[in-house]
């Protein structure tokens, strides 16, 4: 199989965000980067499926010459090959990110098609929910998102996705793209050896044209602080006795 | 006019989909448009026209067609796409869940209009302005939105579902889109039941949650053990997956499960902006932690400071001696 994953360089926050002062960004000074859990569970399921069916997978990415770093860590996984699309202007809106991935896959489709194309179901910072469905449009390729299990058979493959009451199922056509949710499998951490040998595969840089901003941001603003007031029941075993008055209270027991 | 998109199941309509609804209706009211729901492939109509009334929604669309019988991305987009074009519709919307957020961003890519998933608020004066949640919610972004039609979804639970002041007779108009086979090349082929039974994480009315300081997967045994003395489930934090110290399906968080338990016991879990938003649910949370800084003791009812490898075990030997 020939598989591709889209992933985006997104900061690491912790328990908070802070934001530059003109409120376009937020303040990346003291983070690390990564790629979104769900690009994460992407990248694994290439892998998985590259072990189990053979052929190769190939990763590729819209962003600063920075995401490289990205690019080398799903290397390290066990990635065969990477692709920058290489940009030093930071509004892309999912879009345009779309209409510029689509361009380069269809290239590469060119020297060797594809038979999937994995996304992440949404990024972690800007939650867009689209670019891989925007992309399924631009190739013309069937598309099911938010996919949780994943089985790939004679030219066709089986979908299911998480609802309230259990799973929906999907059938699609082979080659497809998939869009990603958390929980399709355990990803793996890079090891030693494999960031090793992730130094000497291979990444190409390209660029893209923009096609021009649709959904323009204004300023980014922290939501109103919700801070309620706890009741500190104690500390230690000792605070066992209120636990349990509480329990009572609130009628758990 | 606004168009609302509404998800069913079972001939009821969605939680998401009621708030969805509820935010609709009140904007329209506030721009001076029409709110009309738009019911897609349903087997039976009536009972979601009858819920759409008491929401006080006064007209509804029903698209009906072979090819829409069982739900598919490609076919529902190509529907919605076709009732802009017939009612000139300003704004569509529909809830941010899985099949929401799907189906409109195969609606925007046909049209190769922009999207704006995850709204909490738009401008009555102007519905290209408009406000989205980012970060699993720890951020909003104002933008503009712009396109003839605007396409959003709006974020879970940033309003209340509310039935309207006034309940509607509403007006049925139905519509039947013109569809091909290639429409539903990707379809549910068929809907499989949760296989867990009885408490579960979602039902639970109790959870106790375990994250990076129980330690080790042995350890949540004592967590088990509360959580069935008290009739309810286990939970944990993304560390606890990651190192696989449990499986996915009991993660509590934006990329895990949403809870909505009577009360959420968080024990060693710090309180990441993303765990939050999956126990905001919750009607009372107390945090057990060793830290007295952590960020979970801000959002919590209750507190307890220290070793949770202590406090459980005693939680469990006071509830013993009391009978339970
Ligand atoms: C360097 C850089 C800086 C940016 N800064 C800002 C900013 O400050 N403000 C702002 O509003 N927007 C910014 N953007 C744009 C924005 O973050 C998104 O990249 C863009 O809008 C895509 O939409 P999304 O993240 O909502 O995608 P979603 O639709 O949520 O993403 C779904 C999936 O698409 C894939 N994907 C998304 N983006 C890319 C990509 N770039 N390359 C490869 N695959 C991708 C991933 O698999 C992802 O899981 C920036 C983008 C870049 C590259
Ligand atoms: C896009 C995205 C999505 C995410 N989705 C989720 C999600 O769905 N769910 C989720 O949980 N996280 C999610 N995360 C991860 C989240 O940001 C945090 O990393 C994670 O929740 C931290 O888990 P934790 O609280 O167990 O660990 P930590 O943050 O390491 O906290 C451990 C806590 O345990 C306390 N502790 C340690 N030992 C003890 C002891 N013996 N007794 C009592 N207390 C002790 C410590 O004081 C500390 O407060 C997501 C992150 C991203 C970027």
């Amino acid at each position: 199989m020939n598989i591709l994953v889209c992933v985006k360089r997104v900061p690491d926050i912790g328990a908070r965000i802070d934001l530059t002062e003109d409120r376009q960004a937020i303040t990346t000074k003291n983070l690390g980067f990564c790629i979104s859990p769900h690009e994460e569970c992407a990248v694994e399921e290439a892998i998985q499926l590259v072990e189990k069916h053979g052929g190769q997978a190939t990763v590729l990415t819209l962003g600063p010459a920075d995401a490289e770093e990205q690019l080398r860590d799903c290397l390290a996984r066990g990635i065969d090959r990477g692709i920058l699309i290489e940009t030093d202007q930071p509004e892309w809106d999912s879009r345009e990110t779309a209409t510029a991935l689509a361009e380069v896959i269809r290239s590469e489709a060119d020297k060797e098609p594809f038979d999937l194309i994995l996304f992440g179901n949404e990024s972690a910072d800007s939650t867009g929910c689209q670019v891989g469905i925007r992309v399924a449009h631009h190739l013309n390729l069937p598309c099911v998102a938010s996919v949780k299990k994943l089985q790939i058979g004679d030219g066709d493959a089986t979908a299911s996705r998480e609802v309230d009451t259990g799973w929906e199922v999907f059938s699609l056509p082979m080659p497809a793209l998939i869009t990603v949710k958390e929980g399709i499998n355990l990803p793996r951490y890079p090891s030693l050896r494999g960031t090793m040998k992730a130094k000497k595969k291979p990444v190409d840089r390209l660029s893209a044209d923009k096609i021009g901003a649709s959904l323009k941001m204004q300023q980014l603003v922290h939501p109103p602080e919700q801070k309620k007031e706890v009741d500190m029941l104690g500390e230690g075993s000792a605070a066992a006795s209120r636990i349990v008055e509480v329990f009572k209270a609130l009628e758990v027991i | 006019m606004i168009l609302g998109v509404i998800e069913y199941e079972q001939s009821t309509m969605t939680e998401l989909s009621l708030q969805m609804v509820t935010f609709g209706r009140d904007l329209a009211e506030k721009s001076g448009d029409e709110f009309v729901g738009l019911i897609i492939g349903a087997s039976d109509n009536a009972p979601l026209i009858g819920e759409l009334g008491r929401y006080g929604v006064a007209k509804v669309i029903t698209a009906a067609h072979e090819n829409l019988k069982d739900y598919a991305p490609v076919a529902w987009a190509n529907t919605i796409s076709q009732v802009i074009d017939q009612t000139q519709a300003k704004m569509v919307m529909a809830p941010g869940s899985d099949q929401g957020n799907e189906v409109m961003a195969h609606l925007a890519a046909r049209s190769d209009l922009p999207m704006a998933t995850n709204c909490a608020a738009v401008s009555a004066d102007d519905l290209s302005r408009i406000t989205r949640l980012r970060w699993g919610s720890s951020l909003m972004e104002e933008a503009i939105l712009t396109g003839d039609c605007k396409l959003i979804t709006i974020a879970p639970f940033v309003v209340e579902a509310a039935e309207g002041a006034s309940h509607a007779e509403p007006a049925e108009e139905s519509f039947e889109p013109t569809l091909s086979d290639q429409d539903i090349q990707v379809r549910l082929i068929r809907k499989e039941p949760d296989e867990t039974e009885g408490i579960t994480l979602k039902n639970a009315s109790v959870v106790v949650g375990g994250g990076r300081g129980v330690g080790s997967p042995e350890a949540y045994s004592v967590l088990e053990e509360l959580a069935k003395l008290l009739g309810g489930a286990v939970g944990c934090s993304r560390v606890a997956t990651n190192n696989g110290w449990r499986p996915h399906s009991d993660q509590v968080g934006l990329t895990g499960t949403r809870i909505s338990p009577e009360l959420y016991i968080a024990c060693g879990i710090s309180g990441a902006i993303q765990h939050l938003v999956g126990c905001k649910g919750a009607g009372k949370i107390m945090v057990i932690n060793k830290d007295p800084e952590a960020a979970f003791f801000g959002k919590a009812d209750y507190g307890v400071i220290g070793d949770l490898h202590e406090v459980l075990p005693a939680i469990i030997e006071e509830l013993k001696a009391q009978g339970v």
